[in-house]
């Protein structure tokens, strides 16, 4: 089966991209296992990111993209495998991995009885920096994430953006050479998003490497030089936006169709366009497929459809999804899991991460 | 940077007990309410038992406000006992949140975030110190031996804030969220603030009581505090009265001494520890 084949075809890839060498990689890591009592989150990852790039890692909840962060950035130790960040080992030189390293995790790590500036000055001292200076740096800071004028206000009177944004400038006070990115858009509306990409555009041009995590393939397009999926603590696939969408098969078609009855027909009549066999889910009434030549399709399906007597309720032509990519790839669409909920930082060993 | 003369350490745990005692006075109403019990003890203890409880070597003439002057030291002692639940709380709510992530994946000392919430605790009580002095003065305590003996006296209050507040962080490395951080908080401070001299003098517990509450270090604290202050110690002349009663003084440094030797290394391996799964 063709999806069989494509994951075979990737991981092989994969395999062989992971080995090169790790001279110049401002990230490295080899064959990171952790578990989670009975959970297993890693399962032997490897990862290189080399200076001055940005890497996605793309993955549904419960892939183990926290966890891989959570390692990296000193915050966890692995039960087996190693990493370096900026040639210094996580686990036996950590504090010298926290001085080069920011982060911004999904939760925004920020005091909320602290004004945003007064966040920022705490976070600077603890990066034993010159406190004149780290005022200075503040206000560079608040300026450049649009909060100069809430800044002498407590953060928990902050919008959720707002406080994401705090979140960022915090993670920059140091000018770190490596910026661990952990989910930064989840939850943020649209506007936000916009703005955080196009800073973290601006970062990358300044040459900080970056580690983004995220859900979202449109996410990774945008902002990722190169892109890694991963599924059950592992790296499934490994490439360009471009190569990945192209081994999903690019853009799909998908239909909805009025009366059930006519679900064949529609198949049927979708396969004229496409360039693969139409998968069709009965119980959204949905049919779907892969296309190529953009909205000449749509309009030629259209008028298929139209011609064979199909009445649709819905039409539209969509980029691939982390669920296409996964079907791609695995066979499988990405499960399905509850939304994270915030941290609790419970002792027990059996809590499951992402 | 170069390095700061008392070591990064010192200079970290600064650092945070500033955003501690920042994060307090931003939060008024949580103040208020670390303010306002003490000072319903003391009208309680000072108006509705007062007359109730004689104190021993105290004239009788004196009566109600010799239990007001005994009453006292003895809030003061109780009111710094019950601080260490407000650094299990807080303790437990700073693991719990997400800046902890923060202060871990920055290169600080980590001991910092421990000792920067045991000082901001100490240093908050200060002013929770002088509002209950004012609320004596107000009901009828005074202070007979001088500045000079009073200030040790409230100084000797302090240490033991501070050496509670590191059992109280202790505790509270262990809890999971604030709601049983708080039970388990207070739970202990109970029989450590009853079973004690505080509100009434020894001579009506049982035996078996009376040792306990003699060699509990509270005892000695507000004995030390009574003696200091020149307020009715409830101790009768010529008796004898096992060790800490006679030495105070002594048995409070002292056993300030042991329990920081013990519990500052615990909290610091369970912070450690369960900051690293």
């Amino acid at each position: 089966m063709t999806a069989s084949a494509n994951s075979a075809n990737s991981a092989s890839s994969a395999n062989s991209a992971h080995s090169a060498s790790s001279t110049n990689s401002a990230i490295s890591a080899k064959g990171l296992v952790k578990h989670y009592g009975e959970v297993k989150a890693l399962d032997g990852l490897d990862l290189e990111v080399p200076e001055g790039t940005v890497v996605g890692l793309l993955g549904p909840n419960g892939a183990g993209k926290t966890t891989a962060v959570r390692i990296l950035t000193t915050l966890l130790r692995p039960d087996s495998g190693s990493a370096t960040v900026a040639g210094f080992d996580v686990v036996r030189q950590a504090d010298a991995v926290r001085r080069v390293i920011g982060l911004t995790g999904q939760y925004a790590a920020v005091d909320e009885y602290l004004t945003g500036r007064e966040n920022l000055t705490m976070v600077g001292r603890l990066y034993h920096l010159p406190a004149g200076w780290v005022a200075d740096r503040a206000q560079e800071l608040l300026e450049r994430f649009n909060l100069a004028d809430a800044a002498d206000r407590p953060v928990r009177t902050y919008s959720g953006g707002m406080r994401r944004r705090v979140d960022l400038a915090a993670s920059l006070v140091a000018h770190p050479r490596i910026l661990f990115l952990d989910e930064p858009t989840t939850g943020l509306d649209p506007r936000s998003r916009l703005d955080l990409w196009a800073v973290i555009g601006d970062l990358v041009r300044e040459g900080t490497t970056v580690l983004l995590t995220t859900q979202y393939l449109e996410e990774a397009d945008r902002l990722a030089n190169d892109i890694v999926v991963i599924d059950h603590g592992r790296v499934i696939a490994h490439g360009t936006s471009d190569v990945l969408k192209d081994q999903v098969g690019g853009d799909r078609l998908e239909i909805v169709v009025h009366d059930r009855s006519q679900l064949s027909q529609a198949a049927a009549a979708m396969s004229a366009v496409s360039d693969a066999a139409p998968i069709v889910d009965a119980d959204t009434r949905r049919v779907s497929a892969p296309v190529s030549g953009g909205s000449t399709v749509l309009v030629e399906a259209v008028r298929v459809l139209d011609t064979a007597g199909i009445e649709i309720d819905d039409v539209v032509l969509r980029r691939p999804t982390l669920d296409d990519v996964f079907l791609a790839l695995t066979g499988h669409v990405a499960e399905e899991e509850p939304p994270p909920a915030p941290p609790s930082r419970g002792r027990g060993r059996g809590r499951k991460e992402s | 940077m170069r390095r700061p003369v008392l070591g990064w350490g010192m200079h970290d745990g600064l650092v945070v007990a500033r955003r501690n005692l920042l994060a307090t006075l931003r939060n008024p109403e949580l103040l208020f309410f670390s303010l306002i019990q003490p000072v319903i003890f003391v009208l309680l203890f000072a108006y509705v038992f007062g007359g109730a409880i004689p104190v021993p070597g105290a004239s009788p003439e004196a009566g109600a406000s010799a239990y007001r002057e005994y009453l006292m030291p003895g809030i003061f002692g109780q009111t710094v006992a019950f601080a260490a639940a407000s650094s299990t709380v807080g303790i437990a709510e700073d693991m719990s949140k997400g800046i902890i992530d923060r202060f871990r994946s920055l290169p600080m000392k980590s001991f910092a975030v421990l000792f920067g919430r045991t000082l901001a605790d100490a240093v908050r009580l200060i002013l929770v110190l002088a509002v209950l002095a004012i609320t004596g003065l107000v009901v009828g305590w005074r202070i007979h031996n001088g500045a000079l003996l009073a200030s040790f006296a409230f100084l000797l209050l302090l240490l033991f804030a501070y050496t509670v507040a590191w059992v109280g962080v202790w505790i509270g490395l262990y809890m999971p969220n604030t709601e049983t951080a708080q039970t388990a908080g207070l739970l202990w401070l109970f029989p450590l603030t009853f079973m004690s001299n505080a509100f009434v003098p020894l001579e009506g517990m049982p035996t078996w009581l009376q040792t306990f509450a003699s060699w509990n270090p509270l005892s000695a604290l507000v004995l030390a505090c009574r003696e200091l202050f020149g307020n009715p110690t409830g101790q009768l002349p010529g008796q004898t009265y096992p060790w800490p009663l006679e030495n105070p003084i002594a048995y409070t440094l002292l056993s300030c001494a042991v329990i920081l030797a013990i519990f500052i290394p615990l909290a610091a391996r369970r912070y450690r520890n369960s900051t690293s799964h």
